[in-house]
Parts: structure tokens; C-alpha cells; sequence
């Protein structure tokens, strides 16, 4: 970032990122895979989910952290997770891969296939107004088949297709698509069998080898604007997995009173540091759930950029409700970042669920059902209203009684 | 700044007042417009002013500037304006090299055990001590935000003590003002941070409290602005001052209007 608008500046000028960008500049729309934001001139990048895109206002911004709250069993977060560097191949963006608990060769190896489908993507700009209204199941369309793939959620009509691609859950990617891509890895009980030694900072050293791992590519790669006429401006996809756990070394997730509380928010504060003076974004998924201290999730909070939550109905009474029969989780958007502006594009929905169906993972705005039962009995109304009480726990307190009035 | 602000607050850039400490607090909502505000308020007062910006990078700060009819970079070239990135001080003191560094570097503590803030009350007294070509008015500190210097593993005692030496230093003896921003929350269970606010709430001489709405997400009514101007004389035991207001943020401006008054409702 820090060469782009000043054209060739030495990193230590103080010319960090998001500079005001000119829209039509061709510099910038020569990176792949970008876009500027309407608001702002602000580059963005797709998240690997069209629809997650479209709830973070067009995109997550480069620079900046993307921090995804786990779910109970870190089956939905492992998703995105993957979302998100499956994006980062289709676009030829470089991957920086960072796990404690499985190896980066393993996780790339199982991301999912894109869906291409040329021909149907531009029938989507055309129909688009059309889909709205349609009821149909999500299996497979006999009639209607050019629809099958299209987002649920509203999408902005100058969102260009070729921003975000839909994904295919049950293929793989393929080997040829991954060897064309460069990555980055760090596994960490491999670093520290490498590495036993290392220069002492008063973080968990998992925090510290991991900031020093970035950092050295960020700096050897020239994505700090380190080498301005040496190649193509690239962008880096850092992804790191299951950040606090205890495969890090850190005790926040297992200890009630843990030793050192400030080892996650130093790692995080550094690291913002890192992404704002280069050309990267990065996704972390935290066990929030497992972090006894609040406190310590507060600060994680303001510490990030985007803070998005994700509460699966997996094991919870919510499995069964018929409210919410065809979702499998909520998504609760905490945090969206004002970027260069004093306001950000804040979608109205705050009730927002998710399902994943075979192929297609989409984030959608929760209705609830109709009611259509015949015997209006006030025994089925009351399940109802306790229901809708727990869906309004999304935005502030609401005041729903437990009487149902009926007029 | 925003004009609507000033004339609620009775303040104006042609005579800023003196010695006040003035304390922004957010809840539930982000409390940064209120820092752009002041900021540019004092730029175009002529004062001189230290910014210790620890949560973004310059140019987020200088882009919003712009909209408000002030160039940071203009501030900062002829001496104005004398601002501390935070995000990069750190990146240089853990990964720079040792002989740059120096010992003058504001955030030296991250990578120390200690949590002594002394090296940046050092900056600050030095960038805002009156050089002898100076005409600029009445010295200014801004701090955003100072929660951040908890997360660091600073003591919430130690930030009390920062934020003593600066107002003895800024607002005493050089007759200037501070304004700093802080988070908080009612059901926080930050208890050190809720330590630090409250006690700043003590000690500040005007309390701006931007907080959501209590009925969730609207359109048009951003939050709510509670402003409390502390009564002037302790002795005499006078009242504070409190004042409610609503805001809807817009992209080079805020309006503030009573509550229930908003554009939208009318």
C-alpha cells in the first residue's frame, strides 16, 4: 500500500495504507481478485462467501482483520476459514497458511472446488430482479436450472461477477489449481523442532514465532512496498487457525485465571500494525466460546476490524425448534470498521442465519416461518413467542412478553 | 469539527479555553467521530497539537481531516501538528533495528516487561514544550484511545499515573488542554478498564458519552450523546450539567438533535 499512491515512497516515509485512491487509476484494478470500495476508494477483497460480502458492505478491506468467532464445534468457522484461502487461490493471491493443529499441506489440500460457470454468471446480471421472489426448494431445478446457484441474499447491482465465486463443498480443488499457487506455511510444533531458539518477547512464543514468520514474508516477499519496481503488486491472504487455543501455548481458553491475558492482544495489536502497512488481510478464528474471561474477549474485539460470531444449533434445543428448521446456525456481525470515513455501510438485517445445503454455504436474513396450522391453539403460540425471544437477543433488548395477544 | 457540536458545547475556534481535560467515552457504539472532531477543532484554533494515535494509521486519520477542511500533512509540516503512530512505533521497536530504536522510542514498553509509560510522557512533554519560534495558541493533548494501553499489558495504574504527569505537565503548567478517549460498558467485565474511565470521570472537566441507542439498530439515529460539564468551582458544590442528545453521523458531517427529534421521525 504504501507504494501505490506515492509511487515508489520508502517505507520509512510514514506513507502507510489506505491512501484516497482515484477510481479510475489502472494501477489499482491491475491487482486481481480487488475492487474499490463506492464509499471510500478503499480496495477491498472478497471474503469467499458472495453473501458474508454483501453483510460486510461489499467486502473485507485490505489491511485489515477479519476475526471470526468459532462456533461450539468449529465446523462452520473451519468453513469460512477455508472460504477465504479458496478465494485467495482462484484470484492468484498468495496464501500464508499458520495452524497449530494441522498441517498447512493438509488443510489447502481439502479446500473446496470453485464453481465456474461463464455462461450462467452473466445470466445472473441480467435476471437478477426476477430471482427475488422465487420460492422454490434448493433441489436441483429441472426448469429453472440457470437459477440454481444464485445468491439468496440481496447483492448490490454493481457487484461484478468476476468478485467472489461460489464454491463447491463436496469437490476438493484441484492439485493443478494449488501448484499454481504460492503459499506460505506455519505449522508450529514444526517451527519449534526447527527453531528451538528464538529471541525473547515477553508473548506466548507460539504469538512470537508466528509474528516473526509474518513479518519476514511480508518484508522478503516486498508486500510492504519494499521492492516497488521489482513485480506485479500481489496481495497476501494470511490465515491463521484457532488463535488462543491451547495448541499455541497460551492458557486463556483452559484457566479461569490465566497466567498472562495480554499475549493474544499484543500478538493482535502488532499484527494489526502488519496488515496496515502492507498489501494483506487476514482471517483468525478464535475459540471464543472456551475463554472463561470476558475481558479478554472485549479487548479482542476492539483490537480487530471485523468481528463476526457464529452460533451453530448443533447439540442445542435450537436443533429442533421448527422456527429454525432450515438454517443450521446464526451469524451475529459484532464489529464492521470505519475505514477512512466517519461511517460505514452497515447492512439493516441484523438477524442473519446460515445454511448449508449440499453444495452451497449462504448466509441469508432469518424469517420466521408462517403459521399455518389449523387449530390456532395457545399452546403452539407460546412456543412461538419464547422463540422469537431468543431471536431478538441479536439487537439490544427488546421487550417481548410471554402473553400472546391475540386481536 | 462540526459546527452543531460547537455551539452545544459553547465553544468556538476563535477562543478555545485553557487547562480542561476533557474525557470522550464510548459504549456500544465507536466514539472516534467525537476524536475527529477535536482534532481538527484545535487545528484550526492554532493551537499546537500532540496526537497519540495508537489504534489507526495516519492516513485514516488524514483522509477524514480532509473532509473537514483540514490537511494533516500541511499540520504536521509546519510544526502543528506532531503526531505519534502507535501501529508503527510498535513494528520498529520489536522489529527494527536495535542501534534505530534508540532509547527515545514512545512505545519501548512493549517490548520491555515493565509497563512504564515514561518515554511517552517524555514524547509528549517535549513535542508540546514552547519552542521560541512558536505563535501557536494553547497546547493540546490527544489521546485515541487509551483502552488500547491496557491490552498492551500496561498497569491501570500506570495509565492513572500518564495521565496525571500529562495534566500537570500539558494542562498546568503550559495552560493547555487534553482530551482523551477511552471504551467502556455497564456489563463490562473489564475491571481494570472500568477502573481507569471511572477514575477519569472523577478528574475531567467535560465528559462527552457517545452510547448506542437502548432499543437496538436504527437508520437514522446512530446513538445518543450524553454531555456532562462538571460544575466549575468544587468549593461551592455546583451541580454537574447534563445534556441528551441524538446523532446520526453523515459522511463530512454529524447532526445532533434533541431525542425523539430526529429528521425521520418529523
Amino acid at each position: 500500500m504504501a507504494a501505490l499512491a506515492t509511487g515508489g515512497g520508502t517505507p520509512s516515509d510514514g506513507a502507510t495504507s489506505f491512501q484516497r485512491k482515484v477510481p479510475a487509476s489502472s494501477r489499482l484494478a491491475a491487482i486481481a481478485g480487488t475492487r474499490p470500495s463506492v464509499r471510500h476508494g478503499q480496495l477491498l477483497l472478497s471474503s469467499g462467501l458472495p453473501s458474508l460480502d454483501c453483510v460486510l458492505g461489499g467486502g473485507l478491506a485490505v489491511g485489515t482483520l477479519l476475526l471470526i468467532e468459532e462456533d461450539k464445534y468449529g465446523i462452520y468457522s473451519n468453513l469460512l476459514f477455508k472460504y477465504f484461502l479458496a478465494e485467495g487461490i482462484v484470484c492468484g493471491h498468495n496464501l500464508f497458511v499458520a495452524s497449530a493443529k494441522e498441517d498447512p499441506a493438509d488443510i489447502l489440500k481439502e479446500l473446496p472446488a470453485p464453481l465456474f460457470d461463464d455462461v450462467h454468471k452473466n445470466q445472473v446480471d441480467e435476471k437478477e430482479t426476477a430471482i427475488k421472489s422465487k420460492q422454490e426448494s434448493q433441489e436441483s431445478m429441472k426448469i429453472a436450472w440457470r437459477y440454481q446457484n444464485l445468491p439468496r441474499i440481496e447483492v448490490s447491482p454493481a457487484a461484478s461477477a468476476r468478485f467472489g465465486h461460489y464454491y463447491d463443498g463436496s469437490k476438493m480443488v484441484s492439485p493443478e489449481l494449488l501448484q499454481s499457487t504460492k503459499w506460505h506455511r506455519f505449522f508450529l510444533p514444526e517451527e519449534k523442532s526447527l527453531h528451538p531458539e528464538i529471541k525473547t518477547c515477553n508473548m506466548t512464543c507460539g504469538y512470537t514465532r508466528l509474528l516473526q514468520s509474518i513479518q519476514r514474508i511480508i518484508y522478503q516477499e516486498g508486500f510492504d512496498g519494499s521492492y516497488p519496481q521489482k513485480k506485479q503488486k500481489n496481495i497476501l491472504r494470511i490465515g491463521i487457525q484457532s488463535l488462543g487455543s491451547v495448541l499455541w501455548g497460551d492458557d486463556i481458553c483452559c484457566a479461569d485465571n490465566p497466567e498472562d491475558i495480554y499475549s493474544l492482544t499484543k500478538f493482535l495489536y502488532v499484527l494489526r500494525g502488519l496488515l496496515r502497512m502492507s498489501l494483506s488481510a487476514c482471517i483468525i478464528t478464535v475459540p471464543a466460546h472456551l475463554i472463561q474471561n470476558k475481558a479478554i474477549m472485549e479487548r479482542v474485539t476492539n483490537l480487530s476490524d471485523t468481528v463476526v460470531g457464529l452460533e451453530s444449533f448443533i447439540g442445542s434445543e435450537r436443533e429442533t425448534n421448527p422456527l429454525y428448521k432450515d438454517y443450521q446456525g446464526l451469524i451475529h456481525v459484532h464489529q464492521i470498521p470505519r475505514l477512512n470515513s466517519l461511517i460505514c455501510d452497515v447492512s439493516g438485517t441484523k438477524d442473519l442465519a446460515f445454511r448449508l445445503k449440499r453444495k452451497l454455504f449462504t448466509i441469508e436474513r432469518l424469517h420466521l416461518p408462517p403459521d399455518l396450522s389449523d387449530t390456532v391453539s395457545r399452546s403452539s403460540k407460546q412456543d412461538l413467542a419464547e422463540s422469537t425471544k431468543l431471536l431478538s437477543s441479536g439487537c439490544g433488548a427488546m421487550a417481548i412478553g410471554k402473553k400472546h395477544l391475540d386481536f | 469539527m462540526f459546527v452543531e457540536l460547537n455551539e452545544l458545547l459553547n465553544a468556538s475556534p476563535e477562543r478555545p479555553e485553557q487547562g480542561k481535560l476533557t474525557l470522550l467515552r464510548d459504549t456500544k457504539t465507536d466514539g472516534s467521530f467525537l476524536v475527529h472532531h477535536f482534532l481538527s477543532f484545535y487545528l484550526k484554533a492554532g493551537c499546537k497539537v500532540c496526537f497519540v494515535a495508537l489504534l489507526q494509521s495516519f492516513s485514516h486519520y488524514n483522509i477524514i481531516a480532509q473532509k473537514l477542511g483540514v490537511s494533516l500533512t500541511a499540520a504536521k509540516e509546519r510544526g502543528q501538528l506532531v503526531f505519534l503512530e502507535g501501529l508503527k512505533s510498535c513494528f520498529d521497536v520489536l522489529f527494527g533495528e536495535e542501534q534505530h530504536v534508540g532509547q527515545t522510542n514512545p512505545l519501548r514498553f512493549v517490548s520491555e516487561d515493565g509497563s512504564n509509560l515514561k518515554t511517552m510522557y517524555e514524547f509528549v512533554r517535549t513535542s508540546l514544550m514552547a519552542s521560541g519560534s512558536d505563535s501557536w495558541k494553547c497546547p493540546v493533548l490527544l489521546v485515541d484511545d487509551l483502552s488500547v494501553l491496557l491490552s498492551l499489558g500496561v498497569r491501570p495504574v500506570d495509565v492513572l499515573d500518564f495521565i496525571h504527569y500529562c495534566r500537570v505537565a500539558v494542562c498546568s503548567q503550559l495552560k493547555g488542554n487534553i482530551v482523551v478517549l477511552v471504551h467502556s460498558n455497564d456489563d463490562s467485565e473489564d475491571e481494570e478498564n472500568e477502573l481507569v474511565v471511572n477514575s477519569l470521570c472523577h478528574q475531567s472537566n467535560l465528559i462527552l458519552w457517545a452510547e448506542g441507542l437502548a432499543t437496538g439498530f436504527c437508520k437514522d439515529v446512530h446513538g445518543q450523546l450524553k454531555i456532562i460539564q462538571k460544575g466549575s468551582s468544587e468549593l461551592k458544590a455546583e451541580r454537574n450539567l447534563l445534556r441528551i442528545y441524538q446523532y446520526k453521523i453523515q459522511d463530512k458531517n454529524v447532526t445532533f438533535f434533541a431525542r425523539g427529534m430526529s429528521a425521520a421521525v418529523l
